[in-house]
């Protein structure tokens, strides 16, 4: 994944860093690309609860065991597991 | 279906009246506003066929009657569970015995006011008459949110109010509402549910009405960053456990204690002032005594509920879900199965209540099916006794007492056997049906007010009391019967070689002589392998009253046997006739046997009652009583074969 990274400073998201919210370390900041439920109805409710395209998504923490991660989304808190989690595709937001 | 399934549908209660169903998401508030409108004249029951709770209450506004009834909380009208398709069926009128409703009522956090939209879009485009109440605009305000009420209203084009349910700001204004529901509008353009047409149109109602979020709740991101650390969390979890069952043991238990003896020497002082010896003891014995068992619960009851009240309204409940989640996912649970767990040390039925939060049918069956092997207060009395003829007192094994080791093992193998019967009911039911995403929201901290905590805590001892009193009484009452009839005149007595003058051996004869009696020495064939002897059977056979009164049952046989320190009776006991005929009852092999068939057996008519009245069915309850009796007498013979081996 490294290897796709262009190098300084940029204010442009990269498509190459499309990846999963079950990947990203607590403190990261991403932006929701699409909802990949093996259900419609799954998928259907994560948007429901705030993960909609374009939405930004933070990662506040995980539990203590590691599963489930707590994230920040559309003003509150909720909490997913990492199966869920890997259902929402997303770009990280690079800060700067 | 079974007769009293309706017990809660809301054509019962006034058929006339306008049907107004508050809609929302589950932490939203929904539940202050329904307990605001109906004045906690609720009734609960069950949405036919299904294990849901149903809440249905009336609300008056002058002359007029509004019957209120408070749906599920859901995210979202587009269904993933069984609880969330009864949302979705009882709008479109597709329920079988629920009316629809003739106006929705949306209630929805402020604070979480973006994401909410969504939900109010779905609401909104199925055509009924709706009202928005906006909650927590105080919060809203403190954390430097803004939003103007009457320019939402205006952009969605359906009155919305803002209320503080817990505070009942607002709760007037809102019952004149309701009173003019019939001018709700229904929007003549829905709003689109879906996409980034969806998105556009919350941006623009939001945009109109002013609205600025909330800013993050300081005050909940610093104790969260103690709370939910990996090492600090943990310990405080801990702490928050150990703080749970000192309440249980140095509290709750001598208030218990006080109880308890309030009502012997009650029962004793009726015994003195009443002259027949058979009334005195149906009225000291039987109904005092029975009301007494029930009412010695409630200070310990009414504090653990204090206790829940008090963590699950701050917000630590969702945290304590949250740290406990990956354990329970080992039982095919998820970490709000965990608090119901909890409550269930102190008493099974709110435990199997509290499983109402499980979003997940599954999750609750399984959840039912295991609470009553958490090892709950009533056990505690029999384990005592037991482990005192079991144990010596000064007993050590390292540096514990063994007596006490032997407890924690008690306490240990209900909570490990309720994690396994868990897992074995998830597995069962698990080949049919979706998986349920898991998600859960997190509620800043809040400090709740003291109404709504007593309403939790009263409410709760309410149902306690009204479930079990009439159950448990009504028990005693027969066993006490079983256990004096039929009655022997003096000359019956003296022909049998007893003095009618002795109390203590016309007792003794009685018991011996008694229909109780006989139903023991009939189960004997049953209880013989584990070494009970048709006292003890008595005693279990009273024990399914409640449990504790397994105590008091073989604390009057004993003594009917020679008066003197009981647990010295109980411990020179001998059985009285068959193979083992002068040899001693309470051997190791037995009061192993009796332990495990006490910790595993469904022994509690009150149980039985309310699993019934959660799943709205006889089957569960049948099934939870089969496989626990079933399996208590299985693991009571393993202990009983075990320790003989152990100590020859």
């Amino acid at each position: 994944m490294v290897g796709t990274r262009f190098t300084g400073r940029q204010d442009r998201p990269e498509r190459a860093n499309d990846r999963t919210l079950a990947e990203l370390a607590p403190g990261a900041r991403a932006r929701v690309v699409r909802v990949v439920a093996p259900e419609p109805a799954t998928a259907g409710r994560l948007a429901d609860l705030g993960f909609t395209a374009g939405a930004v998504v933070q990662v506040l923490r995980r539990a203590p065991l590691r599963d489930p991660v707590l994230y920040r989304v559309q003003d509150y808190d909720i909490c997913l597991r990492r199966e869920q989690a890997a259902w929402v595709r997303v770009v990280e937001e690079v800060e700067g | 279906m079974s007769p009293g399934c309706h017990d809660g549908g809301g054509g019962t209660l006034a058929l006339a009246a306008p049907h107004i169903a508050l809609v929302g998401a589950p932490n939203a508030g929904k539940t202050s506003i329904f307990n605001a409108l109906t004045g906690l004249r609720g009734r609960t029951g069950n949405y036919p066929g299904v294990t849901v709770s149903r809440f249905v209450g009336t609300c008056r506004v002058g002359p007029d009657r509004y019957v209120i009834e408070d749906l599920p909380g859901t995210y979202g009208l587009r269904p993933v569970s069984p609880d969330e398709q009864i949302v979705a069926d009882a709008l479109d009128g597709h329920l079988d015995g629920v009316q629809r409703p003739d106006a929705l009522l949306v209630v929805v956090d402020a604070t979480t006011l973006r994401r909410s939209l969504g939900f109010v879009a779905q609401v909104l485009a199925r055509g009924l008459p709706a009202g928005l109440v906006v909650t927590f605009t105080d919060e809203l305000v403190r954390r430097q949110g803004a939003l103007d009420v009457d320019a939402l209203a205006e952009a969605l084009g359906v009155p919305v109010l803002a209320v503080v349910g817990h505070r009942r700001h607002g709760i007037a204004p809102l019952r004149e509402l309701l009173a003019g529901w019939r001018s709700w509008p229904v929007p003549v353009l829905p709003p689109p549910v879906d996409g980034p047409e969806r998105d556009a149109w919350v941006d623009s109602v939001l945009g109109f009405a002013g609205y600025r979020a909330a800013e993050r709740h300081r005050a909940t991101q610093r104790i969260d960053a103690v709370l939910l650390h990996p090492l600090w969390g943990t310990l405080v979890f801990f702490a928050v456990m150990v703080l749970f069952f000192q309440t249980l043991f140095t509290l709750a238990a001598p208030l218990q204690d006080v109880v308890a003896a309030g009502f012997d020497r009650l029962a004793a002082v009726v015994a003195g002032h009443v002259g027949n010896r058979w009334l005195a003891s149906l009225l000291g014995d039987a109904l005092i005594g029975g009301v007494g068992s029930v009412l010695a619960f409630v200070p310990q009851i009414m504090l653990l509920f204090l206790l829940l009240a008090l963590l699950e309204g701050v917000g630590y409940m969702s945290r304590a879900a949250f740290l406990m989640d990956r354990v329970m996912a080992r039982a095919g649970l998820e970490g709000r199965a965990f608090v119901a767990l909890l409550s269930s040390f102190a008493c099974a039925i709110p435990g199997i209540m509290a499983t109402r939060t499980l979003p997940s049918a599954r999750d609750r069956l399984a959840t039912m099916m295991a609470a009553p092997l958490i090892t709950c207060s009533a056990r505690l009395p029999v384990y005592v006794v037991l482990i005192g003829l079991l144990v010596d007192r000064s007993g050590r094994i390292g540096p514990f007492g063994a007596q006490g080791l032997v407890m924690f093992g008690m306490y240990l193998f209900g909570a490990v056997s309720a994690m396994l019967a868990a897992w074995a009911f998830k597995k069962l039911g698990d080949h049919r049906g979706r998986l349920m995403p898991f998600y859960l929201e997190m509620p800043p901290y809040r400090l709740p007010s003291a109404r709504s905590v007593a309403i939790t805590v009263w409410d709760s001892a309410k149902s306690f009391v009204y479930k079990c009193s009439t159950i448990i009484v009504a028990t005693t009452i027969g066993l006490w019967l079983l256990l004096n009839l039929p009655l022997h005149s003096a000359a019956q007595l003296q022909a049998a070689g007893v003095d009618p003058g002795d109390r203590t051996a016309v007792a003794a004869y009685t018991i011996d002589h008694s229909y109780a009696a006989g139903l023991g020495r009939l189960m004997a064939p049953v209880f013989d392998p584990l070494g009970f002897d048709w006292r003890i059977n008595v005693g279990v056979l009273s024990a399914q009253a409640a449990r504790e009164t397994f105590v008091a049952t073989l604390g009057q046989v004993a003594a009917a046997d020679g008066p003197g320190d009981s647990g010295e009776a109980l411990r020179g006991m001998t059985y009285a006739d068959g193979a083992r005929a002068g040899q001693r009852v309470f051997t190791a092999p037995t009061i192993a046997a009796l332990l495990v068939y006490f910790a595993v057996a469904l022994q509690c008519m009150a149980t039985i009652g309310v699993i019934r009245r959660e799943t709205g069915t006889w089957t569960w309850p049948l099934v939870a009583f089969g496989y626990l009796t079933g399996s208590a007498w299985l693991l009571a013979y393993l202990a009983k074969t075990l320790t003989g081996l152990l100590t020859g």
